[in-house]
């Protein structure tokens, strides 16, 4: 999924692969299959992290802010495609809300129903990532003058004041209060239905790993820009990279927009993939989540984040069910019961932490044409240790 | 008179609040002031005590189960030290930051196994939880013993600090790592007992918390423990005197804004606060100034 350098093809064409991959998987497997939903929700988390790695590893700046901004992106997303007739149904509460317009009806209307599918949900995603974006911006102009520890514990309660916010009775007309927001367009409306209504061919899968893998795309791109790489200067060294006349405040805003944004899509996409939002879930503990993603993959590598998020989720969604299950009781002892799983899953995660703190990636990239390379050699005899990455 | 029967609970309420916080906060300051760690899993030891008490009560009488609860609350503290911060001393501050944050992970998802996710009954602790009438407020005996005790215990503390070898050994290690490790300090004692002091302070603390608040939940600690930390950087993190004034001015503002009736906010003001004083502010109330070297 990750473009390393400008000519290096192999990476685009094995990210077309996977989504080609994806969606055979899912003209296959039921729509109710566990790997399709780990699939859907690990893409989400793997763009999370990876927004969250532009920020923590590439820019140097520990911010703990990421479900905020996916909770706005989320918000921003339904608000704006409830349609016109659900929306009495929807803010039941609060007299059908204040907006009465859905874009994606509104384009569907001007540009018949496929066409106005498409680009209305697109819009709206751009518009969700925007709105984090325009919320980031306003919050980075105070707290990204703090350091470290700082940064981090201020973007903790921007988020948490953020989620009181949304809750508020008040601002009911446009949020819902504490309420759930439903009924607006998800990632089911994709399938493609014939007349009865019966789904012919599934979409909602591949169209989301077709987002994601676009959006992170526009990050790895971004990374290897100059801006990139004023990011690792100021990450490697502040002082040394201001000197060198990298303009600071204007950097870390950028890399904090920017993430925002695509925390916001992720947060549109989990909105989608969900069919229903409310401010609970959006809590420290995801933004931990995400942030736990990120170490698993390895702090400053993309693909790195990509993989742990789909090991991540799988693990904690499908892999380590059977943990949960009272059925296979070991020595009549019990242990094996509802939440068994997350212990186990944590105690590994502390694992990893303390004695690989690398990650699974370290600050490399999955390179396929190296991969490849590395393979010959496999076959040819030739001795190379582990699997090949591009050395820096 | 009408106005202070009104008024009055919620101003005790913030002032036990504030005690419970400062207690709490102890805990991060000491430890930021050493270890320049933000200990993320303090509010979760905090939790843990809390739950402790409702397990051991059950079998135990208070006068077996309260001390005990205190002893494994040290010796959590204790273990999360010696497990996951000390292997990462030398590693990048990030790097223990994210194991602070994975052992809270861990705790919760601990608490979360061994509660099977419902709020337990906090035990009522006979003579603590009992109502009395103050002014003709009704309020429990805990609102009132709080302030005194958390005083108590701060006072005992900063005798510890100033006036004994273990303290003159955590001002050194406070001030500078790696010199006092040079002249002979066994570092690893020394954090070893901020850890016990800041875990037996956390234990005290939810035993007057949780007297309050009746349930505990997994994730309880999390609000109050971010709350003790930024009541620590408001203080000046380091200082543990600015800790307990921030906290108690913390609590006192919460409850009377709760008391305005807009308790949707009484959390956002915390970190309003906490962006202000690191705006106009950054070393808190009493804090040291530090200058950055290259």
């Amino acid at each position: 999924m990750i473009e390393k350098k400008k000519g290096s093809k192999a990476n685009l064409i094995f990210a077309l692969g996977l989504v080609v991959l994806v969606f055979v998987l899912e003209q296959l497997l039921p729509s109710s299959s566990m790997l399709l939903t780990v699939i859907k929700k690990s893409a989400i988390y793997a763009l999370a992290a990876v927004s969250m790695n532009l920020l923590n590893g590439f820019t140097g700046l520990f911010s703990l802010g990421q479900a905020g901004f996916m909770m706005i992106g989320a918000y921003a997303y339904a608000i704006l495609n409830v349609p016109t007739d659900q929306r009495a149904a929807v803010y039941q509460y609060f007299d059908g809300g204040i907006i009465q317009f859905s874009i994606t009806e509104g384009i569907s209307s001007v540009l018949g129903n496929v066409a106005g599918l498409i680009i209305g949900v697109l819009l709206s995603l751009v518009v969700a990532g925007l709105v984090a974006a325009v919320f980031a911006y306003l919050i980075g102009l105070p707290v990204l003058r703090f350091r470290g520890d700082y940064l981090a514990v201020a973007t903790l309660g921007f988020a948490e004041i953020i989620r009181a916010f949304f809750q508020w009775d008040k601002l009911g007309p446009i949020t819902n209060g504490s309420n759930l927001l439903r009924k607006f367009t998800n990632l089911a409306d994709f399938n493609i239905k014939n007349s009865t209504g019966q789904v012919i061919i599934n979409l909602s899968t591949t169209i989301l790993v077709l987002i994601v893998a676009a959006c992170i795309m526009i990050i790895a791109m971004m990374i290897n820009s100059t801006y990139g790489r004023s990011f690792k200067a100021i990450r490697d060294d502040e002082t040394a990279a201001e000197a060198m006349g990298i303009n600071l405040a204007k950097h870390k805003m950028t890399s904090f927009v920017v993430s925002a944004f695509f925390a916001g899509i992720a947060g549109a996409l989990l909105a989608m993939y969900q069919t229903t939002v409310q401010a609970a879930p959006f809590k420290t503990a995801m933004t931990y989540e995400i942030l736990l993603i990120v170490v698993i993959g390895g702090i400053g590598s993309l693909s790195g984040s990509c993989i742990s998020a789909f090991i991540f989720v799988g693990a904690s969604e499908w892999w380590l069910r059977f943990l949960d299950e009272e059925k296979y009781n070991i020595l009549n002892t019990h242990i094996l019961r509802s939440g068994f799983r997350k212990v186990v899953f944590s105690v590994i995660i502390m694992i990893i932490v303390l004695f690989f703190r690398k990650g699974i990636m370290g600050e490399n990239e999955l390179n396929i044409a190296g991969f490849g390379r590395w393979l010959k050699r496999l076959f040819t005899g030739k001795k190379k240790p582990a699997i090949e990455t591009e050395a820096k | 008179m009408q106005w202070i029967q009104q008024n009055l609970p919620y101003f005790l309420a913030g002032i036990s609040v504030g005690g419970q916080y400062a207690l709490i906060a102890i805990g991060y300051t000491m430890v930021y002031g050493i270890l320049r760690l933000i200990n993320f899993a303090h509010g979760d030891i905090f939790m843990c005590a809390g739950l402790m008490l409702v397990y051991l009560s059950a079998s135990l009488p208070f006068y077996v189960s309260i001390p005990l609860v205190l002893l494994l609350t040290v010796l959590l503290g204790f273990t999360v030290e010696r497990v996951a911060y000390k292997p990462l001393r030398k590693a990048p501050r990030m790097s223990v930051m994210i194991s602070a944050i994975g052992v809270s992970y861990l705790l919760q998802n601990v608490a979360l196994y061994v509660t099977g996710g419902l709020s337990k009954q906090y035990p009522a602790i006979p003579w603590l939880s009992d109502t009395v009438t103050v002014f003709g407020a009704l309020t429990k005996r805990v609102t009132i013993i709080t302030p005194f005790l958390t005083i108590i215990l701060i006072v005992l503390l900063v005798l510890l600090i100033n006036h004994t070898n273990v303290g003159m050994a955590m001002r050194a290690v406070s001030k500078d790592f790696e010199t006092s490790l040079l002249m002979g300090i066994k570092i690893d004692n020394v954090i070893s007992v901020t850890f016990i002091i800041g875990s037996f302070l956390a234990g005290v603390g939810s035993l007057l918390f949780f007297s309050n608040y009746t349930g505990v939940t997994p994730t309880v600690g999390a609000m109050p423990g971010l709350k003790a930390f930024v009541a620590a950087v408001f203080g000046g993190i380091g200082s543990v005197p600015g800790a307990v004034i921030g906290a108690f001015i913390i609590g006192i503002c919460e409850n009377i804004i709760k008391a305005m009736g807009w308790t949707t906010f009484s959390d956002a003001f915390t970190f309003a606060l906490l962006i202000l004083i690191l705006i106009f502010r950054p070393t808190g109330l009493f804090g040291e100034k530090v200058t950055d070297k290259v």
